[in-house]
């Protein structure tokens, strides 16, 4: 170039100023949130907790004055949610948890038309928060007897609860003979049958690890000794059900042990090979499937064995696992949350497609505004506008401090790269106090553009509140053939948004019943195919974070107006295939016996 | 041996590949080959054609080398996200260019690409690194090496300095505000302080010249970075951002202007020695 020096240096400076407009300016669209041009959604979401009777909120645990500085953190989970029936009347009902000594668990009944009414108090199941025994962290719920009715297991930090439901709401804690008395801090649990003999084993993921009485410390060495590879959690246990009311841990000899910060969890046949599997998401690490090699009771208990499938290395805090459909190809896809904050740390929440039926692994196709959802926590897939596409609710948001207060993301960053076991000592943590830490964040309502895309459309269809969402469960609690989104909110009151769907969207329900399988069916999976739809839905013994979704599975089906084929996946390995079944109606059905 | 023998750049390249190698076969820290290739490749073409086109000369791959290296193991995008491995490297050499004083560019290049990326690009990049698994075992070895090759540079004392000037106002830190001293300290043990104590600092054409000089501006750097900490304490929500990286904003700010001053004495001097006419 034969330019003069200054006009050089002239020119680099422009190009200079053009690089770093164009980095603004790609950052910018980055965080566009709704995609100019996608039009207004064609639902809303209207909050009807209120109306419903359902006035709860969440009160979080206050622990030994040792964690006090950082205690706004610690005690930071425990709003959780499950569907449930618990009466049996084929209404879905809602177990709430609270976290504070003394203060009520809640079970809403499901009255129809008249709302909700908490029958928590003679049924057994308020009371539960109790200094020696701990404070409720989640709940879920199966028929782990097979008798008709569903049982509880209540998860804590402190001793879990095992309540047999004989009817009529009367509850009988069965916990000292079950074998599943042993005190644990856990944020996950679910039912699934890993032994394939019909009934539902137990799987209890350790947050904290069991040694620690959070209440009475005589250590503050009880963080985890990584942010990234932590190693030093809570123990995983699997228990085996005996069908007496007894279950046996099974850990070890299954290949689950693991000692990783476990947060959510989520199981089902990823693979296609007839069992049904686990997904972990831990915190401080990277997440886990566990593929079920499915060694039955006769050849000496369930066998899994840890699978890369894909997953990779990538150390990320995990916080739920929600299962979904959501290109209509009839395949599972797995939507993990994690932490992004401006600035300071960007993990990134991973949907990842399951092409392990394929020889393959977990394709991770996350980013954007699928990805960075803020400091994400609980969520699940559901088609609130019953078009036939999967969407994804997403409930944000950790630690709201107090106003003025200022962040604490600087505080924790100090400690965040450190080395070795000083941030496994919670007197090194700079005090939080009334500091924020992501707190009111927005939840994210994902509005699935045909499989193509997810708009952020929560702002629009109604979804403004801001508080610290933890749990988020879905479930037609009002039989519209809509769904409703249930979100137990950390010191926050209990919402419910009523999906209303456009006029003329078909839907479909089915209420599984199993025989051989686990009479809850949970784990079973059903495949709808209705001309370009190819949907696929399994029943919930637990999933997202400390949530558990309404048994039964739902279908929108847009204007598609016939069914092709219904196809059942019974975790017994049968296979149902049904036929000329009627759209905008529930189906209930059972599992055949050959 | 014969490496330790080499000269600084050769060094300083050979710590960060044993940095990449190590971090990555323990830790997984890349987070992906693409990302390698994408920093490293971008910074290595732009040096070679921002040199051509504003400098009229060939580029140094060396220092191309070092920066794609140092972009790509303190660059943590938001997911998905490539563009920060591009426009990294390629804001770091065209500054270079486009940044001069009296001939010469005065800020570190990949120090100033992460500032003004972290200002204008916040919701895209961090610079927490990937992943380094909070293993002590690798800090040691990493400070073990750092300091070797800073020493056999002749830049111990810069380093060295920042070190010790770090962890005492730390120490002062902790004591003004009632907090754990090891918080306060923890920083240093971390990945961004290894690249900024044995890169950032210690760059020979953006740090000023003579021992005495290195060692008042890497003091007023710690100094600065102190009260950009302090800002946590001040309810100056405009400021946060600042906080998202303090090493790298106290040399940001405080780099050029040493240089500057001291390449306006050192013109004043070249003035003063020109004999006077008869």
């Amino acid at each position: 170039m034969s330019a003069s020096p200054a006009l050089r240096q002239s020119l680099a400076r422009l190009l200079f100023v053009a690089l770093v407009a164009l980095s603004w300016g790609l950052d910018g669209r980055r965080l566009t949130v709704e995609s100019p041009g996608a039009g207004a959604p064609p639902f809303t979401l209207r909050e009807v907790s209120g109306p419903l009777g359902l006035g709860f909120r969440h009160e979080r645990a206050s622990f030994d004055e040792k964690l006090a500085h950082i205690e706004a953190q610690i005690a930071a989970l425990g709003a959780a949610v499950a569907v449930t029936d618990a009466d049996a009347d084929g209404l879905p009902d809602l177990y709430v948890t609270t976290s504070a000594f003394d203060r009520p668990n809640a079970l809403f009944l499901n009255r129809g038309a008249q709302g909700f009414v908490d029958g928590a108090g003679p049924a057994g199941l308020a009371d539960v928060n109790r200094e020696g025994l701990g404070v409720s962290m989640g709940s879920v719920w199966a028929d782990m007897d097979n008798d008709g009715d569903e049982d509880c297991f209540l998860y804590r930090y402190g001793y879990p609860s095992l309540y047999r439901n004989d009817g009529e709401l009367v509850f009988t804690d069965v916990t000292r003979d079950s074998g599943l008395e042993h005190w644990v801090n856990a944020n996950c649990a679910l039912w699934f049958d890993a032994d394939e003999d019909g009934l539902v084993d137990l799987f209890v993921a350790g947050y904290f690890p069991e040694r620690f009485d959070l209440w009475n410390l005589e250590t503050t060495r009880v963080m985890q000794d990584s942010f990234e590879f932590s190693n030093n959690g809570g123990s995983n246990r699997l228990y085996r059900n005996l069908g007496d009311g007894r279950f046996e841990e099974i850990t070890e000899a299954a290949g689950l042990t693991s000692n990783r910060w476990t947060m959510g969890a989520a199981a089902a046949d990823f693979d296609g090979d007839g069992h049904v599997d686990l997904y972990l998401a831990n915190d401080y690490g990277a997440e886990e499937f566990h593929r079920n090699l499915g060694a039955g009771p006769d050849e000496g208990g369930p066998r899994f064995e840890l699978v890369d499938a894909g997953l990779g290395d990538d150390s990320k805090s995990g916080m739920c696992v929600a299962l979904g459909e959501v290109r209509n190809e009839g395949r599972m896809s797995v939507f993990v949350t994690n932490i992004s904050e401006r600035g300071y740390l960007f993990q990134g929440n991973n949907l990842r497609h399951d092409y392990l039926a394929e020889g393959a692994g977990f394709l991770n196709v996350a980013e954007g505004i699928v990805a960075d959802c803020g400091w994400a926590w609980g969520a699940q897939f559901g088609d609130l506008d019953n078009d036939g596409w999967q969407d994804l609710f997403v409930a944000n948001g950790f630690v709201t401090g107090d106003e003025g207060e200022g962040s604490y993301w600087y505080g924790m960053s100090k400690v965040g790269g450190a080395a070795g076991g000083l941030v496994e000592d919670a007197a090194n943590w700079p005090p939080m106090w009334g500091k924020d830490l992501s707190g009111s964040e927005r939840s994210r309502v994902l509005h699935n553009r045909g499989g193509r895309r997810f708009d952020d459309v929560a702002e629009a269809v109604g979804v403004t509140d801001r508080y610290d969402g933890r749990a988020v469960a879905m479930a037609d609690l009002s039989g519209r053939g809509a769904l409703d989104v249930i979100v137990a909110n950390q010191r926050g009151p209990l919402l419910v948004y009523r999906a209303e769907p456009p006029p003329g969207q078909h839907w479909v329900q089915f209420e599984l019943t199993g025989t051989v399988s686990n009479r809850s069916a949970i784990g079973a999976a059903v495949e709808l195919k209705a001309g370009a739809l190819h949907g696929l839905r399994v029943v919930d013994g637990g999933s997202g974070f400390s949530a558990q979704n309404g048994r039964r599975l739902h279908f929108g089906l847009g204007t598609q107006a016939t069914l092709d084929e219904v196809i059942v996946h019974w975790p017994s390995g049968r296979r149902q295939v049904l036929h000329d079944l009627e759209v905008d109606r529930v189906h209930a059905i059972t599992e055949p016996a050959s | 041996m014969k490496l330790l023998k080499s000269s600084p750049p050769w060094l300083f390249a050979s710590l960060l590949t044993t940095i990449i190698v190590v971090g990555e076969l323990t830790h997984d820290i890349l987070g992906g080959f693409d990302r390698l290739a994408l920093a490293l490749g971008t910074s290595i073409v732009a040096e070679h054609v921002v040199s051509r086109l504003f400098a009229g000369r060939k580029g140094n791959t060396l220092s191309a080398y070092i920066t794609g290296n140092s972009i790509l193991v303190l660059t943590k995008p938001a997911a998905g996200l490539l563009w920060p491995f591009v426009m990294g490297p390629i804001l770091a050499i065209v500054s270079k260019a486009a940044l001069r004083y009296r001939g010469q560019h005065i800020w570190n290049p990949t120090n100033l690409s992460f500032a003004v990326l972290l200002l204008v690009a916040p919701g895209s990049m961090s610079i927490l690194s990937h992943q380094w698994g909070n293993d002590w075992r690798l800090v040691v070895l990493l400070l073990g090496l750092g300091f070797l090759v800073v020493g056999k540079s002749g830049l111990m004392h810069v380093s060295g300095t920042y070190a010790l000037a770090f962890s005492a106002l730390a120490v002062v830190r902790a004591w003004m505000l009632g907090l754990p001293v090891l918080a306060e300290l923890a920083p240093i043990t971390g990945p961004m302080y290894m690249l900024f104590m044995f890169f950032m600092i210690t760059d020979p054409r953006t740090i000023v010249r003579g021992k005495h000089g290195r060692v008042i501006v890497v003091l007023i750097i710690a100094l600065v970075e102190m009260g950009i900490r302090l800002l946590d304490q001040v309810n100056w929500p405009l400021l946060d951002p600042l906080l998202t990286a303090p090493p790298i904003f106290a040399l940001f700010l405080v780099g050029p202007i040493a240089k500057v001053l001291e390449l306006r004495r050192q013109a004043r001097a070249e003035v003063e020695a020109v004999p006077a006419p008869a």
